[in-house]
């Protein structure tokens, strides 16, 4: 029985290292093609007639003059008459023409006609939506006794809490480029699940007249602009690509505008709850309340599980899903873990407050109910204090300091899952030595090529230069969609048994030179060598040429044994606010965060520094505005949708937890919990600084002053 | 020309193009219905260049059908034909197949078009290619920071530094920071955050991006990576 477990720490030249990854060279210097930049010969452009309503019916779709617009090649209608429209900005008609300005011309000759019906776009008060609302998903919930457990607490909190609707906002906008040979569809598509999208393009191209087998479809996606949870399908706009790509007998590019990404490619629904919490005197957390609500558009939703990591004993929790005419929510980086937490963590500090006692301790001190992760996180919060210099840093709450600018800091904790996908990877290893490694996976820029590069050259005794990493084309053995933090888990174990097993076919035909059985041998320094006696080897290269110019090709599948589930992480913030103004400033985040077995340490730490910036916006900025005179998203641009530019980072400090204890639970993912808790983080420091809590995320200048009661 | 936000520390002045137009003219212009009649009538354009003496349009009515110009980008001219209305970025992007700028948010706020005209960094989206040509500006991708196959320091500054995760702004923060970098090679941390402070980066790679931006001015050369062959 082959041995594929991780090798021990010291004996690792690249697993746990700080390696750049592979495919920067490429990206940096602007050569690498991503789907927005296929140019195929003769391609056309496709752009789409969206519906200006909220809510309506199609009543009548006229494109005889969009037809007839110079350059125009093919038309599709998207959504026929009599369709029900369900948010602003859904897609209508699509048109192809030889270039992107003759495609929006012609898009504005398309007439459409709608019988507009009433829309409801607002989340912020469930009890004003009247019958847009849905309760079936998030009966009340009880668990103990939580009107006893009220009744005799100590310390009893109430409060307004909530985390707004919010976008992807892809930098590389939704979209394919589609080419036909014959029956056979190449698509170039911006996918975080490659394996996968060929077959449902095929899927819906036979259920609309063009038939076609999935395996006559190729994805092909060799790196891709972001997804964060938005791009798992082919979507209608990727449907029409293919369909007017048949039409007109051309290669059809169909990326979304910046609009139509903000407005219906993808939102994170909102939640909001009142929130009732006790504890004993010393901080014991004992019952819990919360009647939440929230959108995800126009379908319901799951209850939300709140509270978020303590397991409280004694609680009551509902759920009603308001029903809104907008962009349906797709899942956004840790779906719904941000919102539960920013929920949770803010009202536990206020209670904090209350008992005037230090969060920390509090957290401490209820850590025997956070399940699995108890040592974790006491570890974390151990070094996110020190990191943060907590002790000298926190006060009770409001800064007293005379002046207009407050300082305050506060913490909160998360969790994930993380456990790997399922994924499949081919080793094939030359008789001159190369070697290549392949699956049908993605780099979503996480560093996905580079994690599998380190495991496959690791396992081979080889330079990262030795290995030929193969993905982003459906044509690779099927691996998992890349959402959920599944996806490093899935491809390393994956990949470290696949070169595993090939690693085993060489060396049994190298073992008789040596002189040894082949489970003496070891590969190592390029070379393989009786283990323990570096004298007795052959270098690899050698090692191949017997082969006899026939490689080898192995495969291996993700198994349990090299990963794990389930992460926990500490993050600390530190603000000022300025109380005239109500602009707030992230002077520090500290994010302490564990994923097990870390392969590439340089890329697992960007992925949390790039999550604290991502919270620290949502924290502080990005905002999805409906409006609801108009039914319109009123913000589906980036000058008013907000993203956090480089001035607005503060001193960002990451430690990831690595060593015994951490590295011996496997691989576990990381992409998902470094984003869950900014949020509430930064609403604890915020509320530490100025006294008051600001209830919703994010905290813009308008919130703060209103909480602070000048607004 | 629409400018970009140049760090204080060395704001150039604000350059007219050679047509004589900058942005803020041009809203004026637009805005102000009378002098607006005067340049543009019945969707065409009348260069108002007295410079332009060499560009055969001159004078001429143009558009809004497709005319021949011919931009000059990496120090080669550029013979294509556009309508008067396409931009820089989609002349670069969809005519010459140059695509390492890129189109996110279509209207001068993000940065990942950036490309140089006469060593300024500028928003490819909200410039005319018409008049990119009848400037006769000097244009410069991120292509022609090196040779395909090979990486520009800059560049690998990114790269060591891991200052991008998608990548598809980082070719825009490159140029924004290879434009900087130009006039003051050794900038300090706040410096760096103000020559790219008109760029936007959705994954957070910020950190990175400004360490990249000081090493690299700095000369530094890069300490290996740690178990990096």
């Amino acid at each position: 029985m082959a041995d594929y477990h991780w090798p021990p720490a010291e004996k690792r030249s690249l697993i746990g290292k700080k390696i750049s990854r592979l495919d920067g060279p490429w990206k940096a210097s602007g050569r690498i093609k991503y789907s927005y930049d296929v140019n195929r010969p003769g391609m056309l452009y496709g752009k789409m007639a969206i519906s200006p309503h909220a809510h309506a019916k199609v009543s009548a779709i006229d494109t005889s003059a969009a037809e007839k617009m110079p350059g125009v090649k093919a038309v599709q209608i998207m959504f026929p008459v009599g369709s029900e429209v369900r948010w602003a900005g859904q897609e209508i008609v699509a048109v192809a023409a030889e270039t992107e300005d003759q495609a929006s011309d012609a898009v504005r000759a398309v007439q459409i006609q709608y019988e507009v019906l009433p829309h409801w776009v607002m989340d912020s008060d469930p009890s004003q939506a009247g019958e847009n609302v849905d309760k079936s998903g998030g009966n009340e919930t009880k668990e103990g006794d939580p009107d006893a457990a009220f009744q005799s607490a100590a310390v009893t909190h109430e409060g307004h809490y909530g985390a707004s609707v919010i976008t992807h906002c892809c930098l590389e906008s939704h979209g394919m480029v589609c080419e036909w040979q014959g029956d056979k569809l190449t698509a170039w598509a911006s996918t975080q699940a490659v394996s996968i999208i060929g077959g449902q393009l095929a899927t819906a191209l036979t259920k609309n007249g063009i038939p076609t087998n999935a395996s006559d479809v190729e994805v092909i996606t060799p790196v891709m602009g972001g997804g964060f949870g938005s791009k798992f399908s082919a979507d209608p706009w990727g449907l029409a690509c293919a369909q007017l790509a048949k039409k007109s007998g051309r290669a059809v590019k169909m990326m979304l505008e910046r609009d139509q990404e903000l407005m219906e490619a993808g939102s994170r629904p909102s939640l909001h709850a009142r929130v009732k919490v006790a504890a004993d005197k010393d901080g014991t957390l004992t019952a819990w309340q919360s009647e939440a609500w929230g959108t995800s558009g126009p379908a319901g939703d799951s209850p939300a599980a709140l509270p978020y990591v303590f397991r409280i004993p004694n609680k009551r929790i509902t759920y009603t899903s308001v029903l809104t005419n907008t962009g349906p929510a797709r899942a956004w980086r840790a779906p719904m873990h941000p919102q539960l937490c920013a929920v949770t963590m803010t009202a536990l500090e206020d209670l904090a407050a209350k008992l005037e006692m230090d969060p920390v301790e509090l957290f401490r001190k209820n850590l025997s109910i956070s399940g699995a992760r108890a040592k974790e996180y006491a570890e974390e919060l151990d070094k996110a204090s020190e990191l943060m210099d907590w002790k000298k840093k926190w006060h009770p709450r409001g800064d007293k300091t005379p002046g207009s600018i407050k300082r305050g800091v506060g913490v909160s904790l998360h969790t994930w899952g993380g456990r790997g996908h399922n994924s499949n990877c081919q080793c094939k290893v030359n008789p001159d030595g190369t070697v290549e490694v392949s699956l049908g996976s993605q780099d979503l820029g996480t560093g996905t090529r580079t994690v599998i590069a380190i495991v496959a050259a690791e396992t081979f005794g080889l330079p990262l230069s030795g290995v030929q990493v193969n993905i982003g084309d459906s044509k690779y053995p099927q691996s998992g969609p890349s959402g959920g933090s599944t996806t490093v888990g899935g491809v390393s174990s994956s990949t470290r048994r696949a070169a595993t097993n090939a690693l085993n076919e060489l060396l049994a035909k190298v073992a008789p030179s040596l002189g040894v059985n082949a489970d003496q041998l070891e590969a190592t320094g390029g070379r393989i060598q009786v283990a323990g006696d570096p004298s007795k080897s052959i270098e690899w290269k050698q090692a191949c040429a017997k082969l006899a110019g026939t490689p080898i090709t192995a495969m291996g599948q993700t198994s349990p044994d090299l990963m794990s589930s389930g992460v926990g992480g500490v993050q600390m913030a530190e603000v000022s606010v300025d109380v005239e103004t109500g602009v707030v400033k992230v002077e520090k985040m500290v994010a302490v965060q564990d994923c097990g077995l870390v392969i590439d340490i340089k890329t697992a730490e960007s992925q949390v520094f790039g999550a604290l910036i991502m919270g620290a916006t949502y924290a502080l900025y990005e905002e999805k505005i409906m409006d609801q005179q108009t039914g319109l998203h009123l913000n589906p641009n980036m000058e008013f949708y907000k993203l956090a530019g480089i001035h607005d980072v503060g001193e960002l400090v990451v430690h990831m937890m690595t060593g015994p204890g951490y590295d011996d639970r496997g691989v576990i993912g990381l992409g998902e919990p470094p984003v869950i808790s900014p949020g509430a983080a930064l609403s604890n420091a915020v509320a530490n600084a100025i006294g008051v809590r600001v209830p919703e995320i994010p905290m813009t200048p308008d919130r703060v002053l209103q909480a602070l009661g000048k607004a | 020309m629409p400018k970009r936000e140049d760090p204080k520390e060395t704001a150039p002045p604000v350059e007219k193009s050679k047509n004589g137009l900058d942005r803020r003219d041009f809203v004026k212009l637009v805005g102000g219905t009378v002098t607006a009649a005067g340049l543009f009538s019945a969707g065409t354009l009348v260069p108002q260049s007295a410079e332009a003496q060499e560009n055969p349009a001159r004078g001429k009515v143009i558009g809004p059908g497709a005319v021949p110009i011919t931009l000059k980008i990496n120090g080669a001219p550029h013979k294509l034909t556009v309508e008067p209305r396409v931009t820089l970025l989609t002349a670069l992007r969809n005519h010459l197949d140059l695509t390492g700028a890129k189109e996110v948010c279509d209207r001068a706020t993000c940065g990942s078009c950036t490309v140089h005209m006469n060593g300024h960094a500028v928003y490819s989206c909200t410039v005319l290619a018409i008049d990119a040509a009848m400037s006769g500006a000097d244009i410069r991708t991120i292509e022609s920071l090196a040779p395909e196959g090979q990486v520009h320091p800059l560049s690998a500054a990114f790269v060591a530094n891991d200052g991008q995760q998608c990548g598809f702004c980082t070719p825009g923060f490159v140029m924004a920071a290879k434009a900087y970098l130009d006039t003051n090679p050794h900038p300090t941390y706040e410096q760096a955050r103000a020559a790219l402070g008109g760029n936007l980066c959705r994954c957070g790679t910020y950190m990175g991006v400004r360490r990249a931006m000081v090493t690299a001015g700095g000369g530094t050369k890069f300490p290996a990576d740690e178990g990096e062959e």
